[in-house]
């Protein structure tokens, strides 16, 4: 019997898999296709102070092996979040879920945070200074280590909650941001978020984006986000949850030899709801194949 | 869910006809589309549904266009071969719950060009109903249209419309809806620029209706928020909320 736990600031996971955000909304699509409480647990709707509708569409386009998103953090607000999607998910979710936070401010971060903090269904706070799709907020605050210091600083003050940063590849030095944030006392760091990239329709010889550019993932972005998490986790003490085009058991192997105490699941989701189901069902047959007897130790187990 | 591919042929230079069988309870209304996978791709296509037989072994019918690399790789895919399917997505057209749509005598069912296949599906539901639907086909030219033998076989009167009259009305399928006898609501699917004159056709008759829309999309099931309209009501997801609106609901 092999043992597939892993633990993330205090909170024991059954197994390390995990639905990124902005794959799996609130759970309510998932939960028709199977019982979503097999997985370790989920990153829910990227959630920020108000309501926002998003981009324009296009918001979607294929790619080798992947595909470009350019949603921008579509969420109902986190009033709504509390009052409407938490009471719903407590129906059918029975473990603790990840809040993922978003803001365009310091100010927004904190209040986002502080709000999500004392819902005592939440477990963990992911904080999304990252997101390639929106202007003025979101990433603006990922790509320069003060800045990621004073988001997570700021939101570490309100939360009583481990709190995890959410980081962007689309940066020249992705383990300097990671310190900064360790630094300014997140208990976690999560990565990565989307690659910013674009396509060009031959037939119209415009962008197939309405917002010109999105954030790129799907299997296509695996080593990118393999290589960044071995990187930032060999110079952290703090656990790290690795994503980035995971999409079978094995990759999720590799992304815990890489470092990562647990995994997310991101475009795979969207093109088969299935796939954190069948991952986990798949984890035991090829940690057997492997000769692994518990997930915990083969985190970093790469390094030497 | 697994469906095995029984026929695949074109009806015009670009527009296939596929028909597959399995497991096809998961479809319940006329207007629901399918996502298929198609080897080789990352995201899967979506693609409406022609008619369907809901059954443990059941099958389903789509009718689409060749239009990228995708659906063009999924012209030449073979009968005999197994393809990972999503079923029933989408509400697809009201014809039991809705006030109007169930008063109704004689619908009108306008479809141009690749919206034409839903409404074959809708049209067999509606005269099954006791209904006496009139149908309009839009076109670009005469080598493009498709299926209007399929309306007549049913018996509902079929008119066509082509922007360059070589066949039927010239013009759009809102001209060839002059011909027709009178109706009291209207079915139809198609591009927006279509959609948007057959609502002011609503508009002029007083009556309502119900418009399949199309959005680029990855998942199909309303969980990445790919494809999201603003409506009178709040923001809506093609895929899982539509792809059919009423029109009340829709901002134009």
């Amino acid at each position: 019997m092999v043992d597939t736990c892993v633990t993330l600031s205090g909170i024991t996971l059954d197994n390390p898999v995990i639905p990124a955000s902005g794959t799996f909304g609130f759970g309510q699509e998932f939960k028709d296709y199977y019982d979503i409480n097999i997985l370790g647990t989920f990153s829910f709707k990227g959630t920020t102070r108000e309501t926002r509708f998003g981009n324009q569409t296009p918001r979607i386009a294929e790619c080798t092996a992947g595909m470009l998103n350019a949603v921008g953090l579509q969420n109902p607000g986190v009033e709504h979040v509390i009052q409407h999607e938490l009471p719903e998910l407590a129906k059918f979710f029975h473990k603790p879920v990840m809040a993922n936070v978003n803001g365009f401010s310091i100010e927004e971060y904190v209040e986002v945070a502080e709000k999500l903090d004392r819902e005592p269904q939440i477990g963990w706070l992911e904080v999304n200074i990252s997101c390639p799709n929106v202007h003025g907020g979101g990433m603006a605050f990922g790509t320069q280590p003060e800045n990621a210091a004073a988001v997570t600083r700021a939101v570490k003050a309100v939360a009583k909650k481990p709190v995890y940063i959410k980081l962007s590849p689309n940066v020249t030095d992705i383990v300097a941001i990671a310190k900064a944030c360790e630094d300014a006392g997140a208990d976690g760091l999560s990565l990565i978020n989307t690659l910013l990239g674009m396509r060009i329709s031959l037939k119209t010889r415009k962008p197939i984006l309405a917002n010109t550019m999105g954030g790129f993932s799907g299997p296509a972005i695996f080593p990118i986000a393999l290589r960044m998490v071995y990187q930032v986790a060999r110079a952290v003490k703090v656990p790290v949850i690795g994503m980035g085009g995971i999409a079978s058991a094995e990759d999720v192997i590799e992304m815990m030899l890489a470092g990562a105490t647990a995994v997310q699941v991101g475009a795979q989701n969207l093109v088969n709801p299935y796939a954190c189901k069948e991952i986990i069902e798949g984890l035991p047959r090829a940690m057997e194949t492997y000769g692994i007897q518990s997930l915990t130790e083969i985190i970093g187990g790469a390094w030497k | 869910m697994r469906l095995t591919v029984l026929e695949n042929v074109p009806l015009t230079f670009n527009v296939y006809r596929m028909t597959l069988v399995g497991d096809t309870r998961a479809i319940t209304r006329a207007g629901q589309f399918v996502q298929v996978q198609v080897p080789g791709f990352y995201l899967r296509r979506p693609i409406s549904v022609y008619d369907w037989m809901p059954a443990e072994k059941g099958s389903v019918t789509l009718v689409y266009k060749a239009l990228g690399h995708g659906t063009e790789a999924m012209s030449h895919i073979t009968p005999g071969t197994s393809l990972d399917v999503l079923t029933g997505l989408g509400n697809g057209y009201d014809i039991d719950d809705i006030a109007e749509a169930k008063a109704a005598k004689a619908p009108l069912l306008l479809g141009g060009g690749v919206g034409v296949p839903p409404l074959y599906g809708l049209c067999k539901r509606l005269i099954a109903q006791g209904k006496t639907p009139t149908v309009v086909l839009g076109f670009n030219t005469a080598s493009e249209m498709i299926l209007q033998s399929d309306f007549e076989v049913l018996g509902a009167r079929t008119l066509v419309s082509t922007v360059d009259g070589s066949v039927g009305t010239k013009g759009f399928v809102t001209d060839a809806a002059m011909l027709a006898d009178a109706f009291d609501y209207v079915y139809t699917c198609g591009p927006e620029p279509m959609l948007k004159a057959v609502y002011r056709l609503c508009d002029a008759r007083g009556i309502s209706g119900q418009f399949s829309f199309e959005e680029r999309m990855a998942c199909g099931f309303g969980a990445c928020m790919g494809c999201s309209c603003q409506t009178k009501y709040g923001s809506k997801r093609i895929c899982k909320d539509g792809p059919v609106l009423v029109k009340e609901e829709i901002v134009w």
